[in-house]
């Protein structure tokens, strides 16, 4: 089996035996800056816009979002705080679905995805999703515009100390995904394009 | 080096538009990066370089133990880990598994590993259909060729060449506009991966303790490929390890901004096996293919062993004056600029191109850059030796050999030295002037080379240690 | 450090551009050195190196360590055969304990040019006059390898009637590369090209470099563009009264 035959392989190339424990790993580099909170939202607000991306903050979460999806199909997350503050139902916005083909079918026809973030960095700008039954992942990339209400107390200043809070997040779910900005590419002469497979409309609101 | 390499290098030199958008897209790149690495900015930098070589040296010299670990975590999150030796390995396992789920289509995330062992060929080979989702590589597909630069493949084409390509291949009407083009790539593409039966990435991280492999991409592909189809297969070289989901924290400073320029890339995704119970979307079934293809043979040497440290950032190429003027497709294999230089001899033999260590100045920008510090240089002089001791043993070369022996022996005898320098002196023309021509006898090999070029320098009337002489 | 400084001009230096050599030996002595010249000198072996034949670099090596056994202080005007001397001769040695040994003293007694001046004679301004506009190229071993980048700057921002001005972009490489330059001409060549375009976009008159090489590259190309931009060495530009 090819399975023993590389591990061979590796152990003779590079001098050790089956079994061998390996040998002390050097320590882990986590620095986590002390930032105070309203820093922290000022700085994920202006890296959200420095990526071509809306930020916002807002004591109305759900009034906010009812007037940005005006006239528009949205399809919500079942998140708590969706569900909470009132966001889910609102009209124009589905929510709830818990079958994977009807939610992919209908994130794929909707104009608009809402979700909640787990956490959100503030150096860079980046919301983080973690795949679970209440954050589905397609409602965050299929659709062509994506909001996120991020709570600030799970505003992180960084990936240290997501990291910290999180050494393990494969224990947590099949999915984690950092968000940083819309989607883009500049494969053709280098041009830069929003929106090619993920939404191209990215907009965070910090409540 | 070879014909062939010679000529590449000369077409590449020749055309005038590819070396303006060779050098165009590399200088965007490789500012963005400058600026983004600035101490104003990530004043960490130099630290986090040499954190990431440490753990990566300490990862390498004890791969065996994390293969172990990096299999057994994701066998504990319901993923399966096949171990491949070669390209062959990788097909057969992905045919077997595709002919059992009765599976057809499959749509795939940027990987250069598969590129390395041709995977798309060999799946269409069997009937497959296998599809690019990253747009530089859909278009590279369409037009059946390799990539031109490890982060930016279609960096050779301008939108012209795309309007042609998609003419041609999609039997659309002709769209010159970069954002059109760009949409009816989406539109073709969001197709495949709602229909597609298999999804097949890379990985740029595997991560030991998680069972976890990291993808880090712009435009959202690798995610629908990894979470829009009912099977996922991530396959990547077994060099990929880190020990540690913590570890990202100093690698994911380095790698986007090593790259683009950018603090992170717009998805950075952290996937461990099939979606969990409860989970709403996601693959049901979860693989990593772990490929040796040669790995295995860079890793006695401890010098050249940190060739595998690498991320496949493409800092590299993008500060290299050499690949910025050659371009990806004069290298002989998949891999191009520096890096390339110092992995296609190991994996593929001295004997594949052997003028290929010696295509540098040596001037040490990819070493200044690599965010890994693979102290490239060190590595293509240790690789230049290799390459004449192999000659040495095969007979070739002899005329050079004889050349540096007769240097050594002139150096090493001061008068006679001193007397070739003089008769060197006497014969050269000279009225002061920098040389454009000499006669045609004296037009041969190094003289005949440079000459081609530039001009060289008129000898002196005298040296310096008899001017010093005569002071 | 004591007073005395051996120089090793360089195979380039001693049988193409000697006046370099002259120059250099002229400023250190008007610091009130003084100054020899080990006339068994000849070449640190780089080329043969660069080139993959470490035997006979080695060979070249070893005389070099000989020649200089009981030199105190080496300047040489050269960042590549620096380079070569405190890097490489020790990747040359490491089967030889005791020839290591005197590598690593020998690393310790060598000098590129412009870092002397700063670094041993602690030195910036050495009354040197040349009104001129010049640019500066930044050889890639003395930038790289030997960490050269401000030395040189300090000593030209002394230079009375002299202007400064950097090329942009700044610290490429001007595709010499030794035997590169012959093995891959076409492609040294449009370096080589690329560095003048650089070059022209200052204006300046004159490129000053710590590297023979490295002009002799440029000078190659600028002469065959017909330009009568010249080059000269940071030891000549110091020496210039």
């Amino acid at each position: 089996m090819s399975r023993d035959h590389i591990l061979h392989r590796v152990r003779t190339a590079v001098g050790r035996s089956a079994g061998q424990p390996a040998a002390d790993p050097p320590p882990v580099r986590i620095r986590i800056p002390s930032v105070d909170l309203e820093s922290r939202i000022a700085s994920m607000l202006a890296r959200v816009e420095a990526l071509a991306g809306k930020a916002y903050r807002s004591d109305d979460p759900r009034g906010f979002v009812e007037s940005a999806i005006a006239g528009k199909t949205a399809v919500a997350s079942n998140a708590p705080y969706l569900v909470e503050c009132g966001i889910t139902s609102l009209p124009g916005v589905r929510s709830g679905i818990t079958d994977r083909a009807e939610l992919r079918e209908l994130c794929a026809k909707s104009d608009v995805g809402i979700t909640c973030a787990d956490y959100a960095l503030a150096d860079t700008g980046s919301l983080v999703m973690l795949s679970s039954p209440q954050e589905a992942r397609m409602i965050s990339l299929l659709p062509p515009a994506h909001i996120a209400v991020v709570p600030r107390e799970r505003l992180l200043t960084g990936l240290d100390e997501l990291f910290s809070i999180l050494p393990r997040p494969a224990e947590q779910t099949s999915s984690m995904v950092l968000i940083t900005g819309p989607s883009r590419t500049a494969d053709i002469e280098q041009i830069l394009v929003r929106g090619v497979h993920g939404p191209g409309q990215i907009t965070v609101v910090v409540v | 080096m070879s014909a062939e390499f010679d000529q590449k290098i000369h077409n590449t030199l020749a055309d005038a538009n590819l070396q303006l958008a060779i050098y165009t897209a590399t200088a965007r790149l490789k500012e963005h990066r400058i600026q983004n690495v600035d101490p104003g900015v990530l004043p960490d930098y130099q630290e986090l370089r040499t954190q990431a070589n440490t753990i990566k040296k300490h990862a390498i010299e004890n791969l065996d133990h994390y293969l172990e670990e990096f299999e057994r975590n994701v066998v504990a999150h319901g993923g399966k880990v096949v171990y491949c030796k070669d390209g062959t390995e990788v097909s057969d396992f992905i045919l077997a598994l595709a002919k059992e789920r009765n599976a057809h289509l499959i749509v795939k995330s940027k990987s250069m590993t598969t590129e390395e062992i041709d995977l798309n060929e060999r799946l269409e080979h069997h009937g497959l259909e296998s599809v690019e989702t990253d747009l530089g590589e859909y278009i590279l597909q369409l037009a059946h060729e390799r990539p031109y630069h490890i982060v930016a493949p279609a960096l050779h084409k301008t939108r012209y060449d795309v309007a042609d390509i998609f003419t041609d291949r999609l039997k659309v009407p002709r769209e010159v506009v970069i954002e059109k083009q760009t949409a009816i790539a989406r539109g073709v593409l969001r197709e495949k991966f709602l229909a597609a039966d298999i999804g097949i990435s890379g990985a740029n991280f595997l991560v030991a303790d998680s069972g976890a492999i990291v993808l880090v991409e712009n435009e959202g592909n690798a995610r629908l490929t990894t979470s829009a189809p009912k099977i996922h297969i991530a396959v990547a070289g077994i060099e990929k390890i880190i020990p540690r989901a913590q570890d990202l924290a100093t690698f994911l400073k380095l790698l986007a901004r090593s790259a683009t320029g950018q603090s992170l890339s717009v998805y950075t995704s952290f996937l461990s096996g099939p979606r969990r119970e409860g989970e709403i979307d996601g693959p049901d079934e979860f693989y990593v293919v772990l490929l040796d293809n040669g790995r295995t043979k860079l890793l006695p040497d401890r010098s050249k062993r940190q060739s595998l440290y690498c991320i496949r950032c493409g800092a590299c190429l993008n500060t290299c004056p050499v690949y910025r003027k050659i371009g990806g497709h004069s290298f002989p294999w998949v891999y191009s600029g520096p890096i390339g230089a110092i992995i296609t001899p190991q994996f593929m033999g001295a004997g594949h191109e052997p003028g290929l260590p010696f295509a540098s100045s040596l001037c040490g920008a990819c070493g200044e850059v690599c965010p890994v510090k693979i102290d490239i240089p060190k590595i293509l002089l240790e690789l230049r030796s290799d390459v004449k001791k192999s000659e040495l043993r095969e007979k070739q070369n002899r005329l050079e050999r004889l050349a540096f022996r007769a240097f050594a022996w002139l150096m090493t005898h001061p008068r006679l030295y001193e007397m070739a320098g003089s008769m060197a002196a006497a014969v050269a023309p000279s009225d002061g002037r920098w040389i454009r021509t000499v006669p045609a006898p004296m037009n041969l090999g190094p003289v005949k080379a440079w000459l081609s070029q530039r001009d060289l320098p008129p000898p002196p009337a005298k040296s310096f240690r008899q001017m010093w002489r005569q002071r | 450090m004591g007073k005395r400084v051996s120089l090793f001009v360089t195979c380039m230096v001693d049988q193409l551009f000697p006046k370099v050599g002259m120059a250099m030996a002229r400023v250190i002595e008007e610091l009130g050195y003084q100054v020899d010249f080990p006339e068994d000198q000849t070449c640190c072996g780089q080329p043969a190196f660069n080139s993959g034949y470490r035997g006979e670099a080695r060979i070249v090596a070893r005389y070099f360590l000989d020649t200089f056994e009981s030199a105190e202080c080496i300047v040489v005007p050269s960042g590549s055969c620096t380079a070569m001397i405190v890097h490489h001769f020790a990747e040359l040695f490491h089967k030889e304990p005791e020839t290591l040994a005197r590598v690593h003293d020998l690393e310790k007694r060598v000098w590129e040019f412009s870092t002397f001046l700063t670094e041993v004679a602690r030195v910036e301004d050495v009354g040197a006059r040349m009104d001129d506009v010049v640019t500066f190229h930044d050889g890639c071993h003395a930038l790289r390898e030997l960490g050269v980048r401000d030395a040189p700057r300090r000593l030209l921002a002394n230079v009375r009637g002299l202007e400064l001005r950097e090329m942009k972009p700044a610290e490429e490489c001007c595709g010499f590369g030794g035997t590169f330059s012959v093995k891959f001409a076409e492609l040294s060549g449009a370096m080589a090209n690329t560095k003048i375009q650089a070059i022209l976009g200052t204006g300046a008159r004159t490129v000053v470099s710590l590297d023979p090489s490295c002009l002799m590259q440029i000078q190659g190309a600028l002469s065959r563009a017909g330009s009568d931009i010249r080059t000269m060495h940071l030891a000549e530009v110091l020496v210039s009264r």
